[in-house]
C-alpha cells in the first residue's frame, strides 16, 4: 500500500497559488504543519508527548535535585519510608530509592530509543531489500525471519546472557534490537512490494540508478511514516523487553540500574515496604503507556488512512 | 485442504527443527557448567570435574558439534540428557510439562475469549462510555508488565484476605503442601491457588486481543456484505454474529499462533512470582544454574508450543474462511 497524496495538501497547494506570500505562509504550511496540525488535535496523544518530555527532564536533571546519587548509602537509615531526608524512602542497605529510580528511569529511556531505532531500521532495510528484489533474496530473508518468530526473543537472549555479563549495555541494547524486527519487516516487505511497481522507481530504474540506491533513496522514504509509527510504538515494546529481562538478572547488569532491577529488587518485599517497588512500576507503566498515545496520536496524523485511524 | 495441512505442518516443522538446533547451541556455547564447580570450596580436583562434566555431555572441553551430535542422538530415542544434578531431565520435564499446561492452557483460552468479547462488544457500542473504559483499561494493562501485574494482584489478594478475616486467595505454589481432606475441598483449594495467577495471565492476553479485535470488527462493521446481510432481512445480531465476527475472527487466528508461542514468556514471570513449579520457572533456573540440557529441553518445549499453536491458528483459518480449504 502506497501513501496517497493528501486530498488536503492537494487543496491547499492549488488554492495557494494567487495568494499574496504573506498569507501564504500562515495558510499553506506543507505536509509538516498538517501533521502537527492533525496531531495536536489529539488531545491525549499531546498529553502523552509532555509526560514524556517531563519523565525525561525528571530522569536527567531530577537526580541534581537531591544530595544521593545512586550508589551512595546512608548508614543512618535503613528501609524508611519516604520522608523528606529521602523522598522516595531507602533500600535495606539504606540506598536513596530516588537517585536509584531516577538512575533506572534513565536507563530503561534510553535503551528503549535506542533499541526502537534499531530495530526499525533493520527492519526496514531487511523488509525493503527483500520486497524490492523479490526471488531468491526475498525468500531467504523471509525464512530468517520466519525463523527468529519461532524462537521467543526472550529465551535467546536469557541464554545468551551470561556471554555480555560484565561487558557494556550497548551490546544488550544490539541483541534486543536484533530480536525484535521481524514483524515490522514482514510490513516493510509488503510496502515495498507495492511501490517496486510504481512509476517513479521504475524510471528510476530504467536510468540505471543502481539497486541499493533506489531502496535508499526512491523506498525507504516513502515509507516514512510507517517507519516513524513503528519506532514510536517499538520504544514502548523494546522499554517492557528491557524490563523483563532485567527482572531476571538477564538485562542491564549490577552495580548499574534499570526499573526492571529495581522493581526486582522491590517486589520480594512488596507487601511490607512497597515504596520499594511503587514508584519505579509507576514510572515504567507511566512511560510506556505515553510512547503508546503518542504513537497512535502519530499514526492518525501520518497516516490518515491506516486501519487503526479510523478504528480509534 | 488436507495438503495445504500438510504443507504447512513441514515448513513448521522445519522451523522448529532448526529452532531447536539453534536453540541447543547457543546454550551449549553461552553457558558455563564448569564455574559451578570451580566456584565451591574446596575447590574440587579438575580432573574429576571433567569427568562428571563429560559424564552429562556439558563439558566445554569436547567440541560443540561433537555435544550436539551425542545430545541430538540422545533426543531423537527420547532422552533429553541429565540436569546438572544428575536426574534424568524427561522426569522432570513431565511433571513440569503438566504444571504448565494447567496454569496456561486455562488462562490462554480465557484470556482469548474474553479479549474477543470485549473487542467486538467495544466495536459495536464504539466511542459509548463502555468503549472508552474498555480501551483505557487495555491500554494500562498493556503498560503493565506481567511481573508488576502480578506483584500488584499479589498485593489485591492480600488486602482481600485481611479484609475477610480468612485466607480467601493464595499466592504461593499450586496446591497447599500436605493438605488432607475430600476431593472436594483439595479442588476448592487448587481453585484458590489458580486463581490469582490465572487472572495474571487472562488479563495480560485479553487486553492484547481486545485492541486487535476491535480494529477487525470495525474493518467489518463498515463493510458492503454486512449490509447486504441486513438488507437481505437477516436482524443485525444474527448479521454481525454469522456474517461479521466471524470475518474478524481471521486475522486473530495469526494472531493467536504467535501469542500462544510467546505465552511460555509470560509463564516464566507468573510461574517465578507464584512460585508454580513449572517449564518457565525451570528455565530461569537453568539459565542461572548452568543447565545446558535443561535449558535445550526448554527450547524444545517452547518451539514444539508454536508448532501447535501454528498448526491450531491453521485450522482455525481453515474452518473460518472457505477460501483456504479450496486451495
Amino acid at each position: 500500500m502506497a501513501i496517497p497524496t493528501d486530498p488536503l495538501l492537494v487543496a491547499a497547494s492549488e488554492a495557494g497559488e494567487d495568494v499574496p506570500p504573506g498569507v501564504e505562509e500562515l495558510e499553506v504550511g506543507g505536509r509538516g504543519r498538517l501533521v502537527l496540525r492533525r496531531f495536536l488535535r489529539r488531545r491525549l496523544a499531546v498529553v502523552g508527548l509532555v509526560v514524556l518530555v517531563v519523565l525525561f527532564a525528571f530522569a536527567f536533571v531530577g537526580p541534581f535535585l537531591s544530595p544521593w546519587d545512586h550508589t551512595s548509602k546512608d548508614f543512618a537509615a535503613f528501609l524508611e519510608p519516604p520522608s523528606s531526608r529521602h523522598w522516595f524512602g531507602t533500600t535495606q542497605i539504606g540506598q536513596d530509592v530516588y537517585a536509584q529510580t531516577l538512575r533506572g528511569l534513565q536507563k530503561s529511556l534510553v535503551i528503549g530509543l535506542l533499541t526502537a531505532f534499531v530495530s526499525t531500521g533493520i527492519a526496514a532495510v531487511v523488509g525493503a531489500c527483500a520486497g524490492y528484489f523479490g526471488g531468491w533474496p526475498d525468500r531467504v530473508l523471509m525464512w530468517v525471519v520466519d525463523l527468529l518468530l519461532v524462537l521467543p526473543a526472550f529465551l535467546v537472549i536469557a541464554v545468551l546472557s551470561p556471554t555480555f555479563r560484565g561487558r557494556s549495555w550497548l551490546l544488550f541494547v544490539v541483541l534486543l534490537a536484533g530480536f525484535s524486527w521481524m514483524i515490522t519487516a514482514r510490513v516493510v516487505r509488503g510496502l515495498a512490494l507495492g511501490l517496486r511497481e510504481r512509476e517513479f522507481v521504475q524510471a528510476a530504474r530504467f536510468m540505471g540508478v543502481p539497486s541499493m540506491v533506489i531502496v535508499f533513496r526512491h523506498l525507504l522514504p516513502n515509507m516514512a511514516s510507517i517507519l516513524i509509527i513503528d519506532a514510536t510504538l517499538n520504544v514502548g515494546g523494546a522499554i517492557l523487553a528491557e524490563t523483563g529481562l532485567s527482572y531476571f538478572g538477564f538485562g542491564v547488569q549490577p552495580p548499574d540500574v534499570s526499573l526492571g532491577t529495581l522493581i526486582a529488587n522491590g517486589t520480594r518485599s512488596a507487601l511490607t515496604f512497597p515504596w520499594l517497588f511503587l514508584f519505579s512500576g509507576g514510572l515504567l507503566v507511566l512511560t510506556v503507556l505515553a510512547v503508546s498515545f503518542v504513537g497512535d496520536g502519530l499514526r492518525d496524523a501520518l497516516d490518515p488512512n491506516a486501519a487503526a485511524a479510523r478504528a480509534r | 485442504m488436507v495438503r495445504f495441512l500438510l504443507r504447512r505442518f513441514v515448513g513448521y516443522l522445519v522451523l522448529v527443527l532448526i529452532a531447536t538446533c539453534l536453540g541447543y547451541l547457543l546454550a551449549a556455547s553461552s553457558l558455563d557448567p564448569r564455574s559451578n564447580f570451580e566456584g565451591r570450596n574446596p575447590p574440587p580436583p579438575p580432573e574429576s570435574v571433567d569427568r562428571v562434566l563429560s559424564d552429562l555431555n556439558i563439558n566445554d572441553k569436547t567440541p560443540v558439534l561433537e555435544r550436539f551430535a551425542t545430545w541430538m542422538g540422545g533426543v531423537v530415542r527420547g532422552d533429553f540428557g541429565r540436569t546438572i544434578g544428575g536426574e534424568p531431565v524427561l522426569d522432570e520435564m513431565g511433571r513440569r510439562i503438566g504444571v504448565s499446561l494447567r496454569l496456561l492452557l486455562l488462562a490462554s483460552i480465557l484470556g482469548g475469549a474474553l479479549g474477543v468479547l470485549v473487542g467486538v462488544v467495544g466495536a459495536v457500542k464504539q466511542y459509548r462510555f463502555s468503549d472508552h473504559a474498555t480501551t483505557l483499561f487495555s491500554f494500562v494493562t498493556l503498560a503493565t508488565p506481567v511481573f508488576l501485574l502480578a506483584v500488584l494482584l499479589k498485593l489485591g489478594a492480600l488486602q482481600l484476605n485481611r479484609a475477610a478475616g480468612t485466607t480467601i486467595l493464595y499466592y504461593t505454589g499450586e496446591a497447599t503442601p500436605g493438605l488432607q481432606g475430600s476431593w472436594w475441598q483439595l479442588a476448592v483449594d487448587r481453585v484458590q491457588h489458580l486463581v490469582l495467577p490465572t487472572l495474571a495471565i487472562v488479563l495480560a492476553q485479553a487486553a492484547f486481543y481486545s485492541r486487535y479485535q476491535r480494529n477487525a470488527m470495525l474493518d467489518v462493521l463498515g463493510s458492503d456484505f454486512l449490509r447486504t446481510a441486513q438488507a437481505k432481512g437477516l436482524r443485525r445480531r444474527q448479521a454481525l454474529l454469522k456474517h461479521g465476527l466471524r470475518t474478524a475472527l481471521i486475522p486473530m487466528a495469526t494472531f493467536f499462533a504467535y501469542q500462544f508461542g510467546l505465552l511460555l514468556t509470560g509463564a516464566t514471570f507468573v510461574e517465578k512470582i507464584f512460585g508454580w513449579h513449572g517449564m518457565g520457572e525451570w528455565f530461569v533456573d537453568a539459565v542461572n544454574g548452568n543447565d545446558v540440557n535443561v535449558v535445550a529441553a526448554v527450547t524444545v518445549f517452547a518451539a514444539a508450543l508454536v508448532l501447535v499453536a501454528g498448526m491450531l491458528a491453521d485450522l482455525a483459518h481453515a474452518a473460518l474462511d472457505p477460501r483456504v480449504r479450496i486451495r
